[in-house]
């Protein structure tokens, strides 16, 4: 991983590959809110942690990326899945 | 119109707080800050206490503090008492959980929801993996990146596959719920221990070992080891919360 991470370095590459994640992140986090339907909103939700573990593993915080990936993308979106299916059969009664 | 108001809010958010740190003497530019004169230097070169010649992969031998990871090191040695803290926080959203969704009798919430062949078999393959990485992240938490947090929460994701795999599965949660005040317990009976023998709560009273090796580190890797089984059993019963009701 670090010779990737000199690799983007040397070209100056890294500071593009940066700027790009945040603008999708900005972007991930505006469809997010104003998605209509729950369920593509928490999908949108799921993808941004996905790209900051990117971003972390880019400025060198493996931990916080272990972290990010296991909790962002993995248990919370599957909570809120759950959550949704629950929601969805209580209003349907 | 909404939406435009709410854009120009943000953007002016965003040209205040970079107008603000831009001219911040205490916010330097990136690469520019003077660490060495910090306190984060003394964790890197594990000199806080006392002076060291300098701290090697594989050679140095019982450094003040035995982890190779540094963050392990101020989370699980330097600052382990906020640690206790945060697991004690952990300890009381899932005591809030299952204060609000448990119930005497309960049983699987029926969802519009039925597990198909291929998610049935794939869990069941993929759910070996997953606990044995959230195990290895556990135990190489003083080496590698992870530690307790991470790899409990991996444990979780992994039962929680079994409950995505069958809508009639159920852990055994009372096993869970004595593993978690366990582990928990025997967190703060290190601590006392530690108070006993060096005279400092939760001090690191064994001996560190080489420098990157599984076996150093004195308490840290067991007490990671603890953290690790409360947070995995913790959030496993939030899980559970979450997929039960009460059975009429």
């Amino acid at each position: 991983m670090s010779n990737v991470i000199d690799y983007f370095q040397a070209y100056q590459l890294v500071d593009w590959l940066s700027f790009m994640i945040s603008i999708l992140l900005v972007v991930l986090a505006f469809l997010a809110i104003n998605s209509k339907s729950l369920i593509k909103a928490v999908m949108f939700i799921s993808s941004l942690s996905m790209l900051a573990v990117v971003g972390f593993v880019v400025m060198k915080a493996p931990d916080v990326a272990v972290t990010e990936a296991v909790i962002g993308s993995g248990l919370v979106t599957s909570l809120f899945v759950f959550t949704l299916l629950g929601v969805g059969k209580v209003g349907q009664k | 119109m909404k939406n435009f108001l709410a854009f120009v809010a943000s953007m002016g958010l965003g040209v205040m707080i970079i107008l603000s740190l831009t001219s911040n003497e205490f916010f330097p530019e990136f690469g520019s800050a003077d660490v060495s004169s910090r306190v984060s230097q003394g964790y890197i070169d594990r000199d806080v206490t006392e002076a060291n010649v300098g701290v090697e992969f594989g050679v140095s031998e019982n450094l003040e503090s035995g982890p190779a990871n540094i963050v392990t090191a101020i989370v699980a040695d330097y600052r382990s008492f906020d640690t206790l803290g945060e697991v004690t926080v952990l300890f009381v959203s899932s005591l809030g959980v299952a204060l609000l969704l448990g119930t005497a009798v309960q049983g699987r919430i029926k969802l519009d929801f039925r597990p198909n062949f291929m998610l049935k078999v794939g869990s069941r393959a993929l759910f070996g993996i997953i606990l044995m990485t959230g195990v290895f992240i556990i135990i190489h938490g003083h080496l590698t990146p992870g530690g307790g947090f991470p790899g409990g929460t991996m444990i979780a994701s992994s039962i929680l596959l079994l409950y995505l795999a069958d809508d009639q599965f159920r852990t055994k949660v009372t096993s869970f719920k004595v593993l978690e005040s366990f582990a928990g317990s025997l967190y703060v009976l290190i601590g006392i221990a530690g108070l006993f023998i060096a005279d400092y709560f939760l001090v690191n009273f064994l001996d560190n070992g080489v420098l990157g090796e599984l076996f150093s580190a004195g308490i840290v890797p067991i007490i990671y080891v603890l953290i690790g089984l409360k947070v995995g059993s913790e959030i496993s019963g939030i899980i559970d919360n979450f997929l039960t009701e009460e059975v009429a």
